[in-house]
């Protein structure tokens, strides 16, 4: 069987929307177009009735108790913006306190950061080399100020899985409410927020084979009842949480992707996890000196392998193996000039966090394409060590360490 | 980000990769940069002491495409030229020949360096086999 290039393995930063998604969706802009906060006419109930039914999916998906605890918004960044920013305005009289981690999307961050800015005090948690936090850490940086924890389920350059459900329990015990930003890891690893304790979660459709540019909150009605500052004046919409007319046909792509992953999940992460296995298999006994960032299973996204080829750019072995879609934490491909965020707080050397590749396998890949992939980056890594000087030293038993480099 | 044609050329085909003596007193080696700051180049040119004319050149690069084209282009103009005229070859060379975007200027900024580097070491060491001649 031949296969079709270029190859996506980017999964992270996007899925192509199953073609379900799309058959689901198409009624919507044409002949059942009505706003679904039109009351009084038919069109508005059609919109209305499938924007309460991917509601009630969805809160099925993530083990919510009604689809009423979920708000739909653009997409993940609103989300975690209309979360962090909500919770701290309305929740300002009684705390000023944030704790978060480094690791964290720059969504989440940067809210963090905006917040500092307005007189916030925020934590930001270290993770360990596997990049973990520590629940014990944040159980240690909450104060009597303390109003929101926010930590994601999954990481979306390493993989690693943090422990929300230990996470979630120390926010119920001090009274601290819950954020989750959990787009990587929704349908691909675990996730129950009555079970973990998690009282916002940020969900975003284009990471689960869905479309671009809509995403829900989910916000806990009960026990406790989280309250909001809404982010965006208008009609309010959304309960009053988030106004603006709805987006009924990518709420319908939502539904449906939720749905396909509510009856196909089990299979979907057997499949990513197999062809991981399968890759990273082939790159570890075929090569020497690389090394596996982020945690290993259960505590890692099924589809997500990040791996350092020490010696080798990543900028470089991406140009090498341009016809597969590939992301690298090296500085080169990042507009900042900065090596990854993310494996410079795990504590990974820069120099191996400029090594870094990441393959993110979804759920239309193949054995034909991952086979492809291994062999082409064996062969590649392989042609530019032989062009590294770095590796010829390390070859001859020099230190790299001992040697006086100087930064440029 | 889109690369030139002929970053590609050399980043496929680079020219000229590989290891001289660096032991031999004719050979200068020049290993600039730094792992941490994702690029590390090594280069080596064989000098014919008597006229002066780099006669051999290597090179070995970590780095970027840009890195590894920007030095494999170095050591194809160094060849056959004196180690003076090598001396005044300049980044912006580099720049304009690979049509190098802005975020890229630093690696030829290093293969300069690499350049010069080598030469100085070339340089050291005459000086050294001269004193060494004089006793």
């Amino acid at each position: 069987m031949s296969i079709k290039l270029p190859i996506y393995l980017d999964n992270h930063a996007t899925t192509p929307m199953d073609p379900r998604v799309l058959q689901a969706m198409l009624p919507f802009f044409t002949e059942k177009f009505g706003n679904a906060a039109s009351r009084n006419h038919s069109f508005g109930w059609e919109a209305e009735e499938v924007v309460e039914d991917a509601r009630d999916t969805l809160a099925q998906l993530i083990g919510a108790k009604s689809g009423k605890e979920i708000i739909w918004t653009s997409g993940a960044t609103e989300s975690d913006n209309l979360a962090i920013k909500g919770v701290a305005e309305f929740y300002r009289d009684k705390g000023d306190h944030i704790i978060t981690c480094k690791t964290e999307h720059k969504a989440v961050l940067d809210t963090c950061k905006r917040l500092e800015r307005q007189g916030f005090r925020v934590t930001y948690l270290d993770v360990d080399q596997r990049g973990r936090v520590d629940p014990d850490d944040i159980k240690r940086a909450i104060d009597d100020k303390t109003i929101l924890i926010s930590i994601m389920l999954c990481n979306n350059e390493i993989g690693t899985v943090q422990p929300i459900a230990e996470i979630g329990k120390i926010a119920k015990e001090r009274g601290v409410i819950f954020h989750c930003d959990s787009v990587q890891g929704v349908g691909r690893v675990p996730f129950d927020v009555e079970k973990m304790g998690v009282d916002l979660a940020s969900i975003s459709a284009h990471k689960m084979y869905g479309p671009k540019g809509v995403g829900a909150l989910y916000v806990r009605r009960n026990k406790p009842r989280v309250r909001l500052v809404a982010q965006m004046d208008g009609g309010g919409h959304e309960r009053g949480m988030r106004s603006g007319t709805l987006n009924v046909p990518s709420i319908a792509g939502l539904g449906k992707a939720a749905d396909i992953l509510l009856k196909e999940g089990e299979q979907d992460r057997a499949h990513s996890f197999n062809l991981r296995q399968r890759l990273r298999a082939k790159l570890f006994s075929e090569l020497d000196e690389i090394y596996l960032n982020g945690m290993d299973d259960p505590w890692r996204h099924p589809g997500n392998l990040n791996v350092s080829f020490s010696f080798v750019e990543g900028e470089a072995m991406m140009m090498a193996i341009k016809e597969v879609a590939v992301s690298s934490g090296s500085a080169c491909t990042s507009a900042s000039l900065e090596p990854s965020y993310v494996l410079r707080a795990m504590g990974v050397g820069e120099e191996l966090a400029h090594s870094s590749i990441r393959f993110g396998i979804g759920r239309f890949n193949t054995e034909e394409e991952i086979d492809y992939v291994g062999a082409r980056v064996v062969e590649q890594v392989k042609r530019l060590r032989d062009m590294s000087p770095l590796y010829e030293m390390h070859r001859e038993g020099i230190d790299l360490k001992s040697i006086h480099w100087q930064a440029h | 980000m889109a690369y030139s044609d002929k970053v590609i050329d050399h980043y496929e085909n680079p020219r000229n990769v590989g290891t001289l003596d660096k032991e031999d007193p004719n050979v200068g080696t020049g290993l600039v940069g730094a792992p941490a700051c994702g690029d590390v180049m090594r280069l080596q040119l064989r000098v014919n002491p008597e006229t002066g004319v780099i006669e051999d050149a290597k090179f070995k690069t970590f780095g970027c495409g840009s890195a590894i084209a920007s030095s494999s282009l170095a050591t194809e103009w160094i060849k056959g030229r004196t180690i003076d005229e090598a001396m005044a070859l300049t980044n912006t060379d580099i720049v304009q020949e690979l049509n190098l975007p802005p975020v890229k200027i630093h690696c030829s900024v290093l293969a300069e360096d690499a350049v010069k580097s080598a030469i100085a070491d070339f340089r050291r060491k005459q000086g050294e086999k001269r004193a060494e001649q004089e006793k």
